[in-house]
């Protein structure tokens, strides 16, 4: 399982980056989406593997089983702010598109 | 706070002290807060800003006289307010005899000015923000001197900077006011930057920023290598101040402010504050040899450059600024000799120019007034006009020039005194008296000068208005202060002599000389050079009369303030232009060299410790720890190699495929989502896949608006080498920063959990934070002030977008209707049975009903969530988003004038309640004299409900609720709102050009009243 969550990481992570190297916005949009997914797992994956433990203090739960809550109110934050971004983001995008009427990130149609 | 005053002997202060102690803050701190006051006044209220100002002063000044008796013989008023204790600093207000001298002038001329400005400010001037900032001033200044610490002093001085900055831009709409401002703030402000150094090295040195203990503690200071860098550094900041030459020439720039500033600030007050400066650190720096030489040479330079500028100027407030720099500089090479009785003089000096130079300018002031011009060229016999201005000036003149029964006669002469005692022996200590007479010299000169062309001669012919004596009240001012020269003039001893006492005692202990002012000291050496000064200033004068008299004679470039303001131009222009090299050498505004540095900035810091461990520990670099793996289970690969595809193929068509790339990216976090759900995150899976919803819908929005980009030839012609080079050099970054992440991300679950602070929450969930879901409880609870920013951020990006979103104009190829929209259109113009918008309506028709029903059910769930949040997995976060996704598929089943027809959501006012609610649940705490976001919790038996667990946690949660709900509603609908836009503005232009289908003015109606829904 280990190997599978760090290979997704590192998937993600390179198809995020490589995407926010690009030059046309949509690419970088979808960049950040695919790299904070990656960022998430990789905080996730810092509280260690725990399959069957979910934090939750019902009565008769042994909390040394849980997973670690505090990766996963990290990465709770994370999502929101993520979604604020790229909310905040597209309609930056939209706005340059209108105005420069290209969707290159520096708002000229050079370079690829 | 804590409230104490000692004397600095260490005796036990008395009661009275102790009371009188506690007013110096005020003293302090009432002019801002008046200040403040003054500047909400309407724009004309010239009576009511000038009565506050006035009444602040004069209470200014009763203070200061009722605190005198507390200062008198070396005795220190001290008040100190521990503010940082930990790291020893304090707000520590002091008064000694000297601060009470400066702030009896800073109160008392403030007084005087206020009065004046009240009738020479014009009725159209926006007084009250004048009156503002001079209270803002004066508050600054009085802290300079009430300051107790070095920290706190240099607070205060930088206030002053700021608001000379203020008021000699008061007339901003004037260039010269302009330039004049920015060049006062340039240099004092770099002057502020170095005395902060100076500060610092001094509080290095002594391990204490307490101005007492920095007099206490001379011989370290005096004994360690820093001491010189810190008095060049003090010593600059206090010449940038008090305009010491070659830092003097922002002062004549300055002179573009109105005249009441510059007799107020840039003459009698701030310029002082170096000079106050240099007098606090006196009993430190004197005797040293490196304050010697620089003070008293750059004393000297100035004073005798300042006296000969002064000389050729014909703007009256030139000269007043030159002849203010003069006697800065005799003040200062006063300083600078180093002897008490040098200390002496420049105290008492200190004091007569402030009045003398005060009223000097207030009757320039008054001459610019009542005649329009302050042009030396152009004025002439005015004592015709104006007799009492005329005397006033006169006298006041007199002083400046040092002429006996006035006050500027009996400094002048202990200057003179002290250039004849023997100090060093120096080249420099023998040609001082010789010096001092011509500086003196010229001071005469420019007096005689300024008295003789304005006042008399012939009638002026050219004057722009009509000369007459200015009202009674604009007089009283200068009529006090030129009294005040005349009484120390005539009765020195009697009227300040106990006065400088307090202020020579502050300065040079108990020790200090006895002196006793005199108006008549015999036929001393002093009282010869004086008659020297006089005798040659009145002949240097009719020996440059035709040349001083030329009314055609232009401004001389080589006095000085044209050269000194063009290497100032030249250094600022050079500046920005540097700034602008290494910023275009050093920086792009280019994001893709931007991120890419980022990238490989982080992958660089990642990387070097196992770089740097594997090279000193041969081998031992990332490696693989001991946990045992957890068994692999193939739903859970299949589950990868779909996320893994999906992020792959999103990675490729984002380009071109916009629609495909975006589904794919779902699919990836679906994938994200499940691991969720596998590893024990409930919470983050349902955030992540309710999230996942709105950010799609977002984006598939935001395509509508996203002109297509198809491959052309001119894109598959652009990938030449270099492309595919940038390409390749960009996948690498990503492979290693990738694999990277992948590498440290198995490293560390390999490895055994260390303790971390996850069982002190774990264990105090449901005792502390009485809730059972862990996550929730540190988001809402342990953790609330961090989801307060957030929500907070969320908030904030929502009202922006909204805003960026209400002038928004989308790309010329995509306005007006889709191309789906324009083929459903020709479908239903070609049938004969169907209307235009029939194909639109009837599509997904069935669904359409069962997204119409689901409102309430997602409803439903929502409450459902919200309410398990504190024990299972939920909350307000995710709540909120699902309560949106019901709004949002409303929008989507019926469309969006269907929608706000019967429902209006009000998103902004549920961000406002969400956020207060949060807030307010936050502040409760303090109530409980608990701090911020203390949470409270109980349970409560209910019949029929049962046990229901109450806790204020949950009331935050439901402002994150409602906020969440806000900010996303309004974010999607302020999104999905552009195409009524864009559908009324076409139909207006129908409307124009008069086409069939006119719509109906209901429907029109409904449009305007829908577009505006999402606005308010």
């Amino acid at each position: 399982m280990e190997i599978v969550v760090a290979i997704g990481i590192g998937v993600l992570a390179t198809t995020g980056v490589y995407l926010i190297l690009r030059p046309r916005t949509f690419q970088v949009i979808i960049g950040l989406s695919l790299l904070t997914y990656a960022v998430n797992l990789f905080i996730l994956a810092m509280g260690r593997l725990v399959v069957d433990g979910a934090p939750l203090l019902a009565e008769g739960a042994d909390p040394s089983t849980f997973a670690d809550p505090v990766p996963q109110s990290l990465v709770l934050t994370s999502i929101v702010i993520s979604f604020s971004m790229t909310a905040l983001f597209l309609v930056v995008l939209l706005a340059a598109r209108g105005i420069t009427g290209t969707d290159h990130v520096d708002g000229d149609g050079m370079s690829a | 706070m804590e409230h104490r005053a000692r004397s600095p002997s260490g005796t036990r202060p008395t009661p009275t002290m102790t009371i009188a102690a506690t007013y110096l803050p005020v003293l302090a701190l009432l002019p801002f807060v008046v200040g403040m006051l003054v500047a909400f006044l309407p724009r004309h209220a010239r009576n009511a800003a000038a009565g506050l100002a006035g009444a602040t002063a004069l209470i200014g000044v009763l203070l200061t006289a009722l605190l005198y008796r507390g200062v008198t013989e070396g005795a220190v008023l001290r008040q100190t307010w521990s503010w940082l204790p930990d790291i020893g600093l304090e707000l520590t207000w002091r008064l000694d005899g000297l601060s009470w001298l400066f702030s009896l002038l800073v109160t008392g001329i403030g007084a005087l000015v206020v009065l004046y400005a009240r009738y020479y400010m014009a009725a159209e001037d926006p007084v009250p923000r004048f009156f503002s900032y001079l209270l803002s001033f004066m508050g600054s200044m009085l802290g300079l001197v009430l300051s107790g610490n070095l920290i706190q002093l240099l607070f205060f001085w930088e206030l002053t900077s700021l608001l000379s900055f203020l008021l000699i831009g008061y007339w901003h709409h004037n260039e010269n006011a302009r330039d004049g401002a920015r060049m006062a703030l340039t240099v004092t402000g770099l002057g502020g930057f170095l005395l902060l150094m100076g500060v610092l090295l001094v509080g290095h040195v002594v391990g204490s920023f307490d101005i007492d203990t920095v007099i206490a503690n001379r011989d370290v200071l005096m004994a360690s290598p820093l001491v010189t860098p810190a008095i060049i550094c003090l010593l600059i900041g206090a010449f940038a101040k008090s305009a010491q030459f070659p830092l003097h020439f922002w002062l004549p720039h300055a002179m573009a402010a109105p005249t009441p500033v510059s007799a107020y600030l840039h003459s009698a007050t701030m310029v002082k504050a170096g000079i106050y400066l240099m007098m606090r650190l006196w009993p430190v720096m004197a005797g040293n040899d490196t304050w010697y030489y620089v003070v008293s040479l750059a004393g000297l330079v100035t004073f005798l450059l300042g006296g000969i500028a002064a000389t050729f100027q014909y703007d009256l407030k030139g000269i007043l600024a030159y002849s203010t720099i003069s006697h800065l500089g005799l003040i200062t090479l006063l300083l600078g000799l180093s002897t008490p009785a040098a200390a002496v003089a420049a105290i008492f000096h200190t004091l007569n120019h402030a009045t003398f130079k005060a009223s000097l300018f207030m009757a320039a002031g008054v001459i610019d007034h009542e005649t329009g011009t302050r042009d030396i060229r152009r004025l002439s016999g005015l004592f015709r006009h104006m007799p009492y201005t005329g005397t006033l000036a006169i006298v006041a003149a007199g002083a400046m020039a040092g002429v006996p029964l006035l006050n500027g006669f009996i400094s002048k002469e202990m200057f003179l005194t002290e250039t004849l005692a023997f100090h060093t022996g120096s080249l420099l200590d023998r040609l001082l008296p010789l010096i001092a007479t011509l500086g003196s010299a010229f001071s005469v000169l420019y007096s005689v000068r300024f008295i003789h062309q304005v006042f008399f001669g012939p009638e002026a012919t050219d004057l722009p208005r009509k000369p007459h004596e200015p009202v009674g009240w604009m007089r009283l001012p200068i009529e006090l202060l030129v009294f005040i020269c005349l009484v120390v003039g005539i009765v020195p001893n009697l009227s300040v002599g106990p006065l400088l006492r307090s202020a020579v005692v502050a300065v040079l202990g108990p020790e200090a000389p006895r002196f006793h002012l005199e108006l008549w000291h015999g036929f001393t050496p002093a009282f010869m050079l004086s008659l020297v000064a006089m005798a040659l200033g009145a002949s240097l004068y009719f020996a440059l009369y035709r040349r001083l008299a030329n009314r055609e004679a232009r401004e001389r470039p080589w006095a000085g303030r044209a050269r000194a303001r063009r290497i100032f131009d030249g250094a600022m222009t050079g500046l920005f232009a540097g700034a602008g090299f290494i910023t275009r050498l050093a920086g792009t505004v280019r994001l893709q060299p931007q991120l890419f540095l980022i990238v490989l900035a982080a992958v660089v810091a990642g990387a070097a410790p196992f770089v740097y461990h594997a090279v000193t520990q041969a081998g031992a670099g990332l490696t693989l720890g001991t946990r045992p793996l957890t068994p692999v289970s193939l739903p859970f690969v299949v589950v990868w190699a779909f996320g893994i595809a999906s992020a792959t193929g999103a990675a490729i068509l984002a380009k071109f495929h916009r629609l495909a790339a975006l589904i794919l990216t779902g699919g990836a976090g679906l994938a994200v989502c499940l691991t969720f759900v596998w590893l024990s995150a409930p919470d983050l899976a349902v955030t992540q896949l309710l999230v996942e919803i709105v950010t799609t819908v977002l984006l598939l929005l935001g395509l509508r608006w996203l002109p297509a980009r198809v491959a052309t030839k001119e894109d598959r012609e652009r990938a030449r080498a270099l492309v595919v080079a940038r390409r390749g050099r960009d996948l690498v970054l990503a492979l290693i920063a990738g694999g990277g992440m992948a590498a440290l991300a198995l490293a560390a679950m390999t490895r055994p959990r260390v303790g971390g602070i996850a069982g002190f929450f774990n264990a105090n969930a449901l005792e502390g934070g009485g809730g059972r879901n862990v996550v929730n409880v540190i988001l809402v609870d342990f953790r609330g002030f961090d989801t307060m920013g957030e929500i907070t951020v969320l908030a904030i990006v929502a009202l922006t977008v909204f805003a960026l979103l209400r002038r928004f104009r989308p790309a010329r190829e995509v306005v007006g209707s889709t191309r789906q929209q324009r083929r459903q259109d020709a479908y239903d113009e070609a049938r004969s049975d169907r209307e235009v918008g029939d194909t639109a309506r009837d599509y997904l028709f069935v669904p359409r009903i069962v997204m119409h029903l689901l409102f309430p059910v997602i409803t439903l769930f929502a409450i459902h969530l919200f309410l398990r949040g504190h024990n299972e997995p939920g909350g307000g976060f995710a709540a909120g988003v699902a309560m949106a996704i019901a709004f949002i598929i409303q929008y989507m089943a019926r469309g969006t004038r269907w929608v706000e027809e019967r429902l209006r959501v009000l998103p902004l006012i549920w961000i406002g309640t969400g956020l207060l609610v949060a807030a307010l649940t936050g502040i409760g705490a303090w109530f409980f004299g608990r701090p911020f976001l203390t949470s409270a919790h109980g349970h409560l038996h209910l019949p029929v409900i049962g046990e229901v667990s109450l806790a204020s946690a949950s009331l935050f949660d439901l402002g994150v609720f409602a906020l969440v709900i806000g900010a996303t509603v309004l974010m999607l609908i302020a999104l999905a709102h552009q195409s009524i836009r864009s559908a009324r503005a076409s139909l207006s232009t129908q409307e124009l050009e008069g086409a069939t289908s006119a719509p109906s003015p209901a429907a029109a109606e409904t449009a305007v009243k829908l577009g505006e829904a999402g606005g308010d």
